[in-house]
């Protein structure tokens, strides 16, 4: 179970989830205190009460813009989940190799507050009983996502191919 | 079956005779370019190398392209620190295809890549940077990754894991009318598919239009693909494609065209009549929000900023200086222009065009990123509206949240700094 702590629209874009004016800060240990710097969410982020594991709820094409990879790792800093209608590529493909936990679920729609059940095939909204489907990842992704993210799996690679 | 562009590419950079849509394959690179997140970039490759026992080295030198160009001149001394490490790290690596904060070869990446005849028709480019789409003008394969994926790609020299996207074919008949541009033929192509309407998709672009469009808005049509979602576009290359890497990127090798068979499927076929576009505006605060320029005739904006890797060229600046020549910009507003490399702004020196946009009140900056995306220079005041041939005009994106951005070609830009309102400029 996971409390909602953030609804938002279709086509938020990575300028929202982390503003290009903080780009020059890269370490994902840095990161996480721009994430959502322009709205109400940040404040309580850095003051410690948005428990890891967190759902954030959007629609469709969630990360669209820049390819900033900060845009993930903020959201990973935080242990926040992602359920959203859609993804944009670049975003998808960078929280797949960072690790953070996105969820394809194109029928969402959940209130700021609601308990989600995230089960293998469906998100269960507990505080009304809603289901909703969820569309797996691209069998691409599955494959980086079971190496725990993008640097384990090419450094597997690296050391069969040159080790 | 016959196959599209993209599917060509990755068939042959994937050593495969055909490939599938949605089949998984690795295809080497031809290019992979970094900006200053290159700095991010050697740290992710460095965590790659832990541990191995193997000495880190990226697998090839002489296909590595990183540009400064987000934060030029550093505006903190946290980019500088940045900037330093990346350059410690090419000089290491023996990566010639650097460029630094310099007037003899510094700009825009999405510039520099094609004017130096890095580009070529056929290549797979990779690019830590989401308008990589721009290079798909010159018949590339050029899409966006992240730092990580970069790493990845400076290690093993292929990009793991990509699913063959599906081709949406985009046949513009006819000709663009005067005073319409590539800008407003790819801002009225994302009004009507959508923010993502081509995601995870590629735009192949066709039609009368594309093929009388010089490389230059060739650049920014592609540059914008990804405002549609789309993971690539791609103009295929003809004698244009030709012209210019020969006449302007100095290219001397053999170069190899490939074109779509006839028989190429494709998942949609999108149409648009250029003859009757008008200029477009795309109103805060998303790319897709377009409505022709009279809808917004009379929008009072206190910025403008033309440049950017979208609409930075040189005869984006040369129809600027035309309209502005021994006129006023409106004293309400700041117009700020940024070439989008020092080839051009030199260009536009030697034939007088800086001259005329400063004696009009125009402050020309040097080529970078900084103000499109609020990272260095003309930040917006709380309640401004900027009018901007940019490519982004999201909630916060010039550096304030407080503030809103239109999105136009360079022709309204200008006519719109003359009388502070946004204008149409066949009306002048």
């Amino acid at each position: 179970m996971a409390k909602v702590i953030l609804v938002l629209g279709s086509d938020i874009s990575t300028d929202i989830i982390y503003p290009g004016r903080y780009m020059a800060t890269v370490l994902p240990s840095e990161t996480p205190q721009y994430a959502f710097a322009d709205l109400p969410i940040h404040k309580r982020l850095n003051a410690g009460e948005i428990p890891p594991g967190s759902v954030v709820v959007a629609g469709k094409n969630f990360g669209c813009g820049s390819s900033r990879e900060q845009a993930a790792s903020c959201l990973k800093g935080w242990e926040l989940r992602v359920v959203a209608k859609g993804f944009a590529r670049i975003f998808l493909q960078n929280a797949v190799n960072l690790g953070l936990h996105l969820v394809i679920c194109p029928e969402i729609e959940a209130g700021e507050g609601d308990e989600l059940e995230i089960a293998g095939e469906e998100v269960i909204d507990r505080s009304n009983g809603r289901r909703f489907a969820i569309t797996p990842l691209p069998k691409a992704r599955q494959a980086i996502i079971d190496a725990g993210g993008l640097i384990p799996y090419t450094r597997r690679l690296l050391l069969e191919e040159k080790g | 079956m016959g196959m599209t562009i993209v599917e060509k590419i990755l068939a042959r950079a994937s050593g495969r005779t055909q490939v599938q849509i949605g089949e998984v394959v690795e295809p080497r690179v031809d290019l992979a370019m970094s900006h200053e997140n290159a700095a991010l970039v050697i740290n992710q490759f460095h965590e790659i190398y832990q541990g191995t026992g193997l000495a880190a080295r990226v697998w090839d030198p002489e296909k590595i392209a990183i540009i400064f160009d987000h934060r030029v001149p550093a505006e903190s001394a946290k980019t500088a620190t940045n900037q330093k490490k990346v350059r410690e790290f090419v000089a290491q690596h023996g990566i010639h295809r650097f460029h630094d904060i310099r007037g003899d070869e510094g700009g825009i990446c999405h510039q520099i890549l094609p004017e130096n005849g890095y580009v070529r028709p056929g290549m797979v480019v990779v690019g830590t940077d989401s308008h990589t789409t721009t290079h798909g003008a010159l018949g590339a394969f050029a899409f966006g990754i992240g730092a990580t994926e970069m790493a990845s790609v400076w290690t093993l020299g292929r990009v793991l894991n990509v699913e063959v996207p599906g081709t949406i074919k985009v046949v513009v008949k006819g000709r663009l009318a005067p005073h319409v541009s590539a800008k407003d033929l790819v801002l009225a192509l994302i009004g009507q598919i959508g923010a993502e309407g081509a995601s995870f998709k590629v735009l192949e672009f066709h039609g009368e239009a594309i093929r009388t469009l010089p490389t230059s808005g060739r650049l920014t049509l592609c540059n914008m693909a990804v405002e549609a979602g789309a993971t690539a576009g791609i103009v295929p290359a003809d004698s244009e494609t030709v012209r210019y890497l020969r006449q302007e990127a100095g290219v001397k090798e053999v170069l190899q065209l490939s074109i779509p068979d006839p028989d190429a499927a494709y998942d949609q076929i999108v149409e648009l009549d250029a003859k009757v576009l008008h200029p477009q505006i795309a109103f805060p605060h998303k790319v897709d929000n377009v409505h022709p320029v009279e809808a917004a005739e009379g929008i009072a904006i206190q910025q403008i900023v033309i440049g950017s890797c979208t609409n930075g060229r040189l005869d984006d600046l040369e129809v600027v200086a035309r309209i502005l020549a021994g006129k006023k910009v409106a004293r309400s507003v700041r117009m700020l222009i940024f070439p989008a490399s020092f080839r051009i702004y030199t260009q536009a020196l030697e034939r007088g065009i800086i001259a005329e946009l400063v004696r009009a009140g125009a402050v020309v900056m040097n080529p970078g990123c900084g103000p499109c995306l609020g990272v260095h220079q003309g930040a917006l005041a709380d309640g401004d509206r900027a009018l901007a041939t940019t490519n982004r005009n999201f909630k916060g994106r010039m550096g304030n949240p407080n503030a809103e951005v239109y999105l136009c070609s360079p022709e309204v830009a200008a006519a719109s700094a003359l009388k502070g309102v946004i204008t149409d400029p066949r009306k002048l």
